[in-house]
């Protein structure tokens, strides 16, 4: 069967619209509707809100129910969920795995978090401690003291945990083996974040709000239905995740002064006054750099459609935190005396993450988080240099000492 | 606020391809980089020979060009990919001033050039456009060129590119009806070749007296069509740039993985690799700048002059930048005469004030986005 066609696609738009007209039908119920008519994410299988279509005809439906006046599932809201957690879960979970979390997570009713970095393990996420063991009800010493389907007891720390709070699932990389070398020793699960033991404390960032969180889980039981990929093959599995997060987080184009560029243009044209040759000039720079990444990511999203999966996605991720600190810095000078003004220092706990709707002091705060979350810049340098370009890596001090022997 | 042209194809068409394919195995065999070198110090600087196969046995000449005029019917899209390749090459052919600006100042001046038009077209005979290669875009009319009562024209003008081969001068110059578009035969000016600091595209003083002169665009349309020459002539050279900016990548990449010191590669060094992901970051994003460009020029889409001042403002640096990188990168071997890098770092730099610097591209793009000073 040939994957369906743009037209294919609008034609079920249609009909999904004459089924549940958007001015009646609620909201929740809408969304149900278009995951189960497979046109949630398109390029996903039938059956799991997709119709194995071209990644890039998404567009098209989306466009098509935007026009509509069709409710969205609040892509922004559910990043970790859609971006990081899904693909994973599509990888490497069981059919049940699918039933289970697929629609809920995609509709936004069941949010997801990403349980990795640890306070000793944050680049390096293959340090990682967070211990698993195997209960061992009935185990033979051959499996590793465990019978098949023996929970596994999960004892440690994760930090800067974005929207813990409001996560029902995390995705949870753990440390299973410290006897052998640290990428061989890890295994990869589903949590649930309401099990005993899950303890989810605020933790307030620069900003003044506590968007992120530390979590610590103490002997939180994790069914072994609950893993993903093979014992020791956490490594694996979290790859994946993080690839889908940096394209996730750097792959969406922007349209002509999107983003934190409209904030600053506006503030241009608004205050002649403030106008001088130097700011206009570092203006000028920035517009031209922001209009060359929109065309990019365009263009990376065309050379996707027609197949040739680029690696662009890490680079647009560093060059969008690049671009966003430098507009950030600027907007703040251009709101001279005003700039000084911070709109709101109050501790709370974020629902999404909303540069649009704060000033221009929170906006160049929380744009330092952009070359550090998902990857650092120095990190994603790293990447290009090496996968993209095909440098040689640096010498390797950790590379066959067991994760227990390593400095720490 | 302007609006981006909808959904413009920012990829190469397989046709594209194939041209890029031919006109890489030529450049390959016939502008072999040591054979660059030994011509920027013979008699002959430019390749002729090289250039008739290119321009007239492949097409290139003429790509832009309708086939009722003589030309292959393609567009500006084509002739920046051929522009790609050459700047990857720096092959010493008149491509800019002969195909790129005499060509679009041609195309856009109206019937009265045809004829000279298909002779461009074919490669027979080889044009250059008698500004200096400094103007950018929105520049003044100029007026260093004066119409005679007798129709012939007087005047001089610096820095033209590639005047010392070209047989024919696409001359703006103003005269008792305002300004016009002149075509004079190279023999009737007097071109002296400059020590040019771009040893494969040269610049010439073009002197004019009494030149005699044929019109082939008047007041009502010379302006604009010199502007056409120059937007199309700062969006293709942006391709230019993008091929710079590849070689300049690539062979860096290539010489620091086998370049050994202190017992390993020193493209193993991050301080080296963190450099080289910076400029491949650019080289993504001047290709996505320059193909917007060179498909809205093709397309006469409204947003081409935005399209071009970002190209033209985002390529420049950038390509200036890989040269400037990979002759430090190779060091002792990047800074000898022996070595190719320096004829792109020549290059690079040139292009980096030709048809406007970077600077002048924002300033003008500020008014175009209503970001004004
Ligand atoms: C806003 C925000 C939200 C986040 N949300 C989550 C989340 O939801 N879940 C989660 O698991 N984590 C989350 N993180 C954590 C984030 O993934 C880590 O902070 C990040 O991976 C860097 O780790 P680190 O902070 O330990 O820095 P370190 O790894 O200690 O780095 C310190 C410095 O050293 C540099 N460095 C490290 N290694 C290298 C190297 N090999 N070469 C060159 N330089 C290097 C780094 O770039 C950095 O500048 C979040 C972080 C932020 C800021």
């Amino acid at each position: 069967m040939s994957a369906p066609t743009a037209d294919d696609l609008r034609a079920r738009v249609r009909a999904l619209l004459a089924e549940n007209d958007p001015k009646t039908v609620a909201r929740l119920d809408f969304l149900r509707a278009r995951f189960d008519a497979g046109l949630a994410w398109v390029h996903f299988p039938a059956g799991l809100g997709g119709l194995d279509a071209p990644r890039s005809l998404q567009s098209v439906v989306d466009a098509e129910l935007a026009e509509a006046g069709a409710p969205d599932n609040s892509p922004r809201q559910i990043v970790i969920g859609l971006g990081m957690a899904a693909p994973t879960i599509l990888r490497f979970g069981t059919p049940e795995h699918h039933r289970r979390y697929l629609r809920p997570l995609w509709t936004g009713e069941e949010v997801w978090c990403q349980l990795f970095s640890e306070p000793g393990a944050g680049s390096d996420l293959a340090a990682l401690g967070t211990k698993a063991v195997r209960d061992g009800n009935g185990g033979t010493p051959a499996n590793g003291g465990v019978a098949g389907g023996g929970d596994w007891v999960v004892t440690g720390q994760k930090v800067w945990t974005s929207g813990a709070h409001l996560a029902r699932f995390a995705i949870l990389v753990t440390r299973t083996d410290p006897d052998v070398p640290k990428h061989q020793g890890m295994t990869y699960f589903v949590c649930d974040m309401s099990a005993p033991g899950v303890e989810v404390r605020p933790l307030r960032q620069i900003t003044g709000e506590a968007e992120f969180n530390e979590v610590f889980l103490s002997e939180v039981r994790i069914p072994d239905s609950q893993r993903l990929g093979a014992v020791g093959e956490g490594w694996k599995v979290a790859q994946t995740t993080l690839m889908n997060e940096r394209v996730a987080i750097g792959g969406t184009p922007m349209p002509r002064e999107g983003g934190l560029l409209g904030p600053v243009a506006e503030a241009w044209r608004e205050h002649p006054e403030r106008r001088t040759p130097e700011l206009h000039d570092r203006l000028l720079k920035l517009w031209v750099e922001a209009e060359t990444l929109g065309l990019a990511s365009s263009r990376l999203r065309q050379q996707l459609t027609a197949g040739q999966p680029g690696p662009e996605g890490s680079v647009m991720k560093l060059a969008f935190a690049e671009l966003n600190q430098a507009l950030s810095g600027l907007e703040v000078e251009l709101h001279a005396e005003q700039g000084l003004v911070y709109d709101d220092w109050t501790m709370r706990r974020p629902v999404h993450i909303d540069f649009a709707a704060r000033g221009p002091g929170y906006r160049y705060l929380r744009a330092k988080g952009n070359s550090i979350e998902g990857g650092t810049s120095e990190v994603l340098r790293n990447i290009v240099a090496e996968r993209v370009l095909g440098l040689p890596s640096e010498p390797r001090v950790d590379k066959d000492v067991a994760w227990k022997d390593l400095p720490k | 606020m302007t609006e981006r042209a909808d959904s413009p194809d920012l990829l190469y068409s397989d046709v594209e391809e194939d041209l890029r394919a031919s006109v890489r195995d030529l450049l390959t065999d016939r502008a072999e980089p040591s054979a660059l070198i030994a011509r920027t110090e013979s008699a002959e600087p430019y390749d002729l020979k090289l250039w008739h196969t290119l321009a007239a046995e492949l097409g290139t000449a003429g790509l832009m060009v309708p086939e009722d005029l003589g030309g292959h019917g393609g567009s500006v899209r084509e002739t920046a990919l051929v522009a790609e390749e050459l700047g990857r090459s720096v092959a010493p052919v008149p491509f800019l001033g002969s195909t790129v600006l005499a060509t679009s100042a041609l195309l856009a001046a109206g019937p009265a050039a045809s004829e000279v038009l298909g002779r461009l077209a074919s490669g027979a005979v080889i044009g250059a456009l008698a500004v200096p290669l400094t103007t950018a875009p929105g520049a003044d009319f100029p007026s260093a060129v004066t119409v005679g009562a007798d129709g012939a024209l007087s005047g001089r003008v610096g820095a033209v590119a590639d005047a010392s081969v070209a047989e024919v001068f696409v001359v703006p110059a103003v005269g008792p009806d305002g300004p016009g578009l002149y075509t004079v035969d190279a023999s009737a000016a007097a071109v002296t070749e400059l020590v040019s600091l771009d040893l494969t595209r040269r610049i010439s003083d073009v002197v004019f007296e009494g030149a005699p002169a044929a019109r082939v665009a008047d007041a009502d349309t010379a302006p604009a069509a010199l502007q056409r020459a120059l937007t199309v002539g700062a969006g293709v050279l942006a391709s230019e740039q993008v091929g710079i900016t590849d070689w300049c990548l690539t062979e860096t990449v290539a010489y620091v993985k086998e370049r050994y010191q202190f017992g390993r590669p020193v493209g193993s060094f991050q301080a080296l690799k963190h450099r080289l992901a910076t400029l491949y970051l650019e080289l993504v994003s001047a290709r996505a700048a320059a193909r917007y460009a060179a498909d809205t020029l093709a397309n006469g889409h409204e947003d081409s002059d935005v399209a071009v001042a970002v190209a033209a403002a985002r390529c420049s640096p950038i390509a200036l930048h890989a040269a400037e990188e990979a002759l430090q990168l190779h060091a002792g071997i990047g800074m000898t005469w022996e070595h190719p890098i320096h004829l792109y770092l020549k290059r690079a730099k040139s292009d980096d004030v030709a048809l406007g610097t970077a600077g002048r591209h924002r300033a003008r793009l500020g008014g175009l986005v209503d970001l004004p000073a």
